[in-house]
């Protein structure tokens, strides 16, 4: 024998809890939106009637679908900056083909929607999975690019709510038993994506491709048509959420969702995606665009100075990722002893 | 018989180093075959051609003695080559079943992951590898030892035709390696073709059938193992007949320089009290998980002890301070160069000079030519091979890349050098060497703390021999009573006191 090293060691039990907490990584703001609703509730009833309710799951409506989009980028260590634009591009083009062409159904605008923000994902695929840049600077410099097309074919134009047809308006503020359609809209997006993403080859290597790029290759994976197809669904998804921001919103024109980009990716990371991909769900980062919602939603009835709720905003973003790399030190000593524990 | 999988005259140059010239190799069917060679003779390269990795210069890969094209590690899969590599290519964020099916899970008829038959195969697998791990279990966190468990798990979900396993062993126990090698016979007997590498020479006369010798990236020559002898196929591997691989010089040991006392880190280690004193080369001994990297991590002040100090020339450390350690003449060569010991991106020269930049400054700039300088002075000193100080430390060899982690630490002359596992994935030349320096720098004055797996390197080397078991100090023989029997039996805590 030339080596001393370990013998067999046992089989542990006891590590089914810490396993678990892991795992579930939502619990925690599964707590803090019960604590959010809780508190305003308590101080002023009205937040938690049926309208209010309502109006909440509206809002978070886009924004939650976007996340969903996002999230499938971030896991594969990625990050997609330039979804504004391309709601922005989307929801300006819909609502123009629409005032402009009223003879087109609606399905095919939605389609046609959803297809042009598939093509602007696909670009910053081929950026990043062909060309090689960084995520980072590619979507950046889409988002520009984007956002110039948008200027450029609006030319100073506004559509209003009055130009496009009444049964389009009409799906941004139907509701379906009780709940607003664009929400179940989004709720079955994220049901969708959630179950590919767990039940999926494809889905699992996304996870894989964030979580340790190089074994990816290794493994056989195709990273590169991984990657690009990640970037295709984000766009398709904020091509979708463009339409749904038309019909919400009515009045649109080339500025739509500027800057909301930072919103979503704020949702998907208080939502416990890691940021440097490979873990998270998109039901986490759905729950992250609720909570950021309601907390706008808690802060205006709680009446909080508007211009504080951004900073409140940024407490609690970083709140998550402090509360997150706590958890991952807490999980490192535990492993740690427990290791150790094995080991004897 | 026909290769199963086999390559013809392959070269293979990355920038200005020829890492292969004109290798031919055949894989049989039912044939274990060992590939043997220094560090840098271009192992690795070979395998990454084989896997798909790289794409040879010049030459072909034939696969039942058609060419093929492997432009990418699928391409390989596809064709039922699967590989073990050297350094553990695992999903942290992933539980272990879906590391060892990634891209192959078994699915149901929907097309959707059948978890529940993916977890069968992984217990029946673990089984078969008599492992015991929990297939549910995320893969962050796992020891070295048990991330190769899965890599070699991984690589046999495959029902391979050719096992490519690049230092499988590395890390494991004789346990652990017995059940590997009568998996891998299995395999063998039912058709497999197996390439070998291990700078374990005992496993490879041990599993294998037949060795290729490579040197400097050319073919030296081909055997069956029935035909050659340890000894011969070392003086094959480095082209000389190698000094004696434990150059150890007798020196009187000193007054005392590093004092260890009543050391304790909860859950770590307990208790660990020792001395070394000038001119002695101690080792620290002990199975993978005994606690110590753990205790020498404490020591330099990486980690914060929970009880008990540490005196380096009759003076306390400050805890959980490495500049304190530093300070006090300490340093560390640590257990995974390429973590921990060097910046893989930056220059020899650079890497060299981290540690004493006060000494390469002139004002408040360093001095590119001191640098240069004090990089030359120890390159040549520890015979490192290179292109150009300037080339970054990623391109050299497994056993250079060591010799500039030492040179980044001798450049500070310290009293009390303590290196982990320092051979570690060295090849024997470089092993005699570096083996040659410790011994030089305990002759001069040097307290060398050393911890090592390696049992021959242990009793070689070391004047005395502390024993850890389950982070506790259970042993203390003097090299006349260091024996492997002595060793062992302390290691696995048969006779703890």
């Amino acid at each position: 024998m030339t080596a001393l090293t370990e013998a067999t060691r046992p089989g542990a039990g006891g590590r089914g809890l810490i396993d678990r907490l892991t795992r579930v990584r939502e619990l925690g703001i599964v707590l803090a939106l019960a604590a959010l609703f809780g508190v305003t509730g308590a101080v002023n009833p009205s937040f938690l009637s049926v309208g209010s309710i309502r109006d909440i799951l509206l809002n978070s409506a886009i924004v939650a679908m976007l996340a969903v989009g996002q999230t499938l980028v971030i896991v594969t260590r990625n990050v997609d900056l330039s979804i504004s634009s391309i709601v922005g591009l989307t929801g300006f083009g819909g609502a123009l083909v629409l005032a402009d062409h009223p003879a087109v159904p609606i399905p095919v605008v939605i389609a046609g929607c959803v297809t042009l923000g598939a093509a602007c994902g696909a670009i910053n695929g081929l950026l990043v999975g062909m060309a090689k840049v960084p995520a980072l600077v590619a979507t950046l410099g889409t988002l520009y690019a984007f956002r110039g097309i948008d200027y450029a074919w609006a030319g100073g134009r506004q559509v209003n709510a009055a130009d496009m047809p009444e049964s389009f308006l009409a799906l941004g503020s139907r509701s379906v038993l009780g709940v607003p359609l664009l929400a179940l809209v989004t709720l079955t997006v994220l049901l969708a994506v959630g179950w590919m993403l767990r039940n999926l080859r494809s889905g699992r290597e996304l996870y894989a491709i964030g979580s340790n790029p190089d074994a990816a290759l290794l493994a056989g994976i195709r990273v590169r048509r991984r990657v690009m197809a990640a970037f295709v669904a984000n766009g398709a998804l904020a091509g979708l959420a463009g339409v749904m921001w038309a019909a919400r919103f009515g009045t649109v024109d080339a500025t739509v969702a500027t800057g909301r980009e930072l919103d979503v990716i704020a949702a998907v990371v208080v939502g416990g995606v890691a940021i440097f991909g490979g873990s998270g769900t998109v039901f986490g980062a759905a729950l992250g665009a609720l909570l950021l919602t309601g907390i706008t939603s808690a802060l205006a009835v709680l009446r909080v100075d508007a211009l504080a709720q951004t900073a409140i905003n940024g407490a609690l973003l970083i709140a998550a990722i402090v509360l997150d790399r706590l958890l991952a030190l807490r999980v490192a000593g535990t492993l740690r002893r427990r290791r150790y524990r094995d080991a004897r | 018989m026909d290769a199963v999988l086999a390559l013809a005259e392959a070269s293979k140059s990355f920038g200005a180093v020829r890492a292969l010239r004109e290798v031919s190799l055949r894989l049989v069917a039912g044939e274990a075959h060992a590939l043997a060679g220094e560090n840098g003779a271009g192992k690795s390269t070979l395998v990454k051609i084989l896997s798909g990795v790289h794409r040879p210069d010049n030459g072909r890969i034939l696969l039942d003695g058609a060419p093929v094209d492997f432009g990418r590690p699928a391409d390989a899969q596809q064709a039922g080559v699967a590989v073990i590599y050297q350094e553990p290519t695992l999903f942290p964020d992933l539980s272990i079943v879906e590391n060892i099916f990634m891209g192959r899970q078994p699915r149901t008829r929907f097309g959707r992951i059948d978890r529940t038959a993916m977890s069968e195969q992984a217990r029946r697998l673990f089984a078969r590898l008599g492992v015991h791990l929990d297939p549910e279990q995320a893969a962050r966190g796992l020891s070295i030892a048990d991330q190769q468990l899965v890599e070699i798990a991984k690589a046999l979900s495959r029902d391979a035709r050719v096992l490519i396993m690049d230092e499988p062993t590395a890390a494991l126990s004789g346990n652990e390696v017995a059940r590997l090698f009568g998996v891998v016979n299995a395999l063998r007997e039912q058709g497999c073709a197996v390439l070998f590498i291990s700078h374990r020479l005992d496993e490879i006369f041990e599993l294998c059938q037949r060795v290729t010798t490579l040197r400097d990236g050319t073919l030296v020559a081909e055997h069956l193992i029935a035909d050659i002898t340890p000894d011969d196929l070392v003086r094959r591997m480095v082209g000389r007949d190698l000094d004696a691989l434990y150059p150890k010089q007798d020196s009187a040991p000193g007054e005392i320089a590093l004092e260890v006392h009543r050391l304790t880190r909860e859950g770590v280690f307990t208790d660990v009290s020792f001395q070394v004193r000038r001119g002695e080369i101690v080792a620290l001994a002990g199975l993978v998980g005994a606690g110590r990297t753990e205790v020498v991590r404490t020591v330099f002040g990486i980690d914060r002890q929970d009880a008990g100090w540490v005196e380096v020339g009759g003076r306390r450390l400050r805890p959980a301070s490495p500049t304190a350690a530093m300070a006090a003449g300490l340093a560390l060569v640590p257990e995974d160069r390429r973590q921990q010991g060097l910046v893989m991106d930056l220059s020899i020269e650079r890497n060299v000079a981290l540690t004493g930049l006060a000494d390469v400054r002139r004002g408040p700039l360093i001095s590119r030519a001191a640098e240069h300088a004090r990089a030359r002075d120890w390159a040549v000193r520890l015979r490192l091979k290179f292109a150009r100080l300037s080339d970054p430390v990623g391109v050299l060899s497994g056993g250079n890349q060591q010799k500039v982690v030492l040179a980044k630490w001798l450049a500070r002359k310290p009293s009390v050098l303590i290196v982990d596992e320092p051979t570690r994935g060295i090849d024997v030349g470089t092993k005699a060497e570096v083996h040659r320096l410790l011994s030089e720098l305990a002759v001069s004055g040097v307290a060398v703390l050393m911890v090592s797996s390696e049992l021959p390197e242990v009793l070689g080397m070391a004047d005395r021999v502390l024993v850890m078991h389950e982070g506790r100090l259970v042993a203390e023989l003097p090299r006349d009573e260091a024996t492997e029997e002595s060793v062992m039996s302390a290691a696995t805590g048969r006779t703890a006191a």
